[in-house]
């Protein structure tokens, strides 16, 4: 496969499975062929041929509505036929191994997986396995893997941000919360840094802090009000309750006082700030409803634009 | 060498091709629709020549080519804009030049999309021959018989003026 496993050997996207690593030009060209699919959306019929006759299979060996509902309508929005695993509930639990399981699904003559995996790297296994098995016809779209990379929501968010703010090269942009669990910050920070916005910052208590982040090219701050000041977009993440192990935090209570994202100090970011969200929201724990629900929200727009960002990363694999 | 044949005044035929529609169009109900690029520039001329009274549609078939899964999704595409309700219209299809056919098939499956169009025209400056499908022009004002590894195409010059380029594939 030689250097990239995401691109065939024209350096072209075949599967996507992070942000990292992908070429500035790549990721422009995916944020540019999400703009005409979000027109579908005001159609009389809502669909475009391009995935008619194949099959899509949503693979979730962890549980997610809404991400798997959004590919799910992406990829009908194409045409494609689309299969729903929930693994979890499914055969994993009887014993089989997830190559065991791409095995048979590729054997009913799958042409794209979309996979949500609660380990990092699960779909690179998934790729690695299909081209040594001379299947590497058959896509993969990363889903959410463990705390590693969730591509499209990076790339929803930065199709957000360009809406609004048009350029990367002026912005500042906050990431606050929970990076150490996140794998949509991790997403968020590479597709920041590689379109070339300026100043990254992060902002989270230092026990929700991987160690070394500062690596990824970001600033790190500790104190909110300090970190929001000026800032274009403020990213904020859903605190992982489920992920959270032992006590890395005194109480939620405790964390929407530092760490939650009130009008006052919100007030401190710059007047046309935006407001991003990639749900599912803990209102009173990350973000005040005042704040959700206000002006500067972006939150349900970013919903929108993810349908067709992922219809433009469906059908730039399948037509590679 | 091939001898190169001699290019027509692409001016000239968009004049002509107004001339042939006035009188068959009526400009109260007839909505035309150009196909990206040159398309969109031959129905932006026709559209004041005529007079029609419905704004221009532009049209861009990238997510309807047949030949999708052999060359990916092309590079540039864009979203389509009809300011026109569809259903019932009396759409005429404006294209530069007519091959084989199958950018028009594709533009009529995406018209259809948003809607059941009353009829549909076809109007061409120059058809080179090559058909791959049955398809028509209603008006067309210029024809020319090219082998296949020529490629004819309009041109816009910064001041607005269109001209046709011969180029080898």
């Amino acid at each position: 496969m030689g250097g990239n496993p995401q691109l065939n050997r024209h350096g072209e996207l075949n599967h996507l499975l992070t942000i990292e690593g992908l070429p500035r030009e790549v990721l422009v060209r995916i944020l540019d062929t999400a703009a005409p699919f979000t027109e579908v959306a005001e159609r009389e019929v809502k669909k475009l041929p391009l995935l008619r006759g194949k099959s899509v299979f949503n693979l979730f060996f962890e549980n997610s509505t809404r991400t798997r509902t959004t590919f799910e309508i992406a990829a009908k929005r194409l045409s494609a036929d689309v299969i729903n695993l929930n693994i979890s509930t499914s055969s994993a639990n009887k014993g089989e191994t997830l190559l065991d399981t791409v095995d048979n699904l590729a054997a009913m003559q799958a042409d794209m997986f979309v996979v949500r995996h609660a380990s990092s790297g699960a779909p690179y296994l998934i790729a690695q396995h299909l081209a040594a098995t001379g299947r590497d016809h058959i896509h993969v779209v990363n889903a959410g893997d463990g705390r590693h990379a969730h591509p499209t929501q990076g790339l929803l968010d930065m199709y957000t941000i360009r809406h609004y703010k048009k350029d990367f090269s002026q912005l500042t942009v906050a990431v606050v919360g929970d990076v150490l669990h996140s794998r949509v910050a991790r997403s968020q920070i590479h597709a920041l840094t590689t379109l070339g916005v300026p100043e990254v910052r992060v902002i989270a208590p230092k026990t929700l802090l991987p160690t070394a982040v500062e690596r990824l090219g970001v600033r790190v701050f500790h104190d909110m009000r300090e970190g929001l000041r000026g800032v274009d977009v403020v990213m904020m993440l859903r605190l992982q309750n489920e992920r959270m192990q032992g006590a890395l935090l005194p109480s939620t209570q405790e964390y929407f006082k530092s760490y939650g994202l009130t009008p006052e100090k919100l007030a401190l970011a710059k007047p046309d700030a935006i407001v991003m969200h990639p749900g599912p929201m803990n209102r009173g724990v990350e973000i005040d409803s005042a704040v959700a629900d206000g002006g500067q929200a972006v939150i349900l727009p970013q919903v929108t634009f993810g349908i067709a960002v992922r219809m433009a990363v469906m059908a730039m694999l399948a037509g590679n | 060498m091939p001898a190169t044949p001699l290019l027509p005044d692409a001016e000239g035929l968009c004049v002509a091709l107004a001339a042939a529609m006035r009188g068959q169009v009526d400009p109260a109900i007839t909505a035309l629709v150009g196909i990206h690029t040159g398309g969109v520039w031959v129905a932006e001329r026709l559209h004041a020549a005529l007079g029609l009274r419905i704004p221009p549609g532009a049209i861009d078939v990238s997510f309807y080519r047949d030949d999708y899964h052999q060359r990916g999704l092309h590079a540039n595409a864009r979203a389509s804009q009809l300011p026109f309700d569809v259903e019932g219209a009396h759409i005429v299809i404006v294209d530069d030049v007519l091959y084989t056919g199958r950018t028009i098939r594709a533009a009529m499956n995406e018209l259809f999309d948003y809607g059941r169009p009353a009829r549909i025209d076809l109007a061409v400056l120059s058809d080179r021959g090559g058909r791959e499908l049955p398809i028509a022009p209603t008006w067309c004002t210029h024809t020319l018989g090219l082998p296949a590894a020529q490629m004819l195409a309009l041109e816009r010059a910064p001041d607005g003026g269109l001209s046709f380029r011969l180029m080898e594939k």
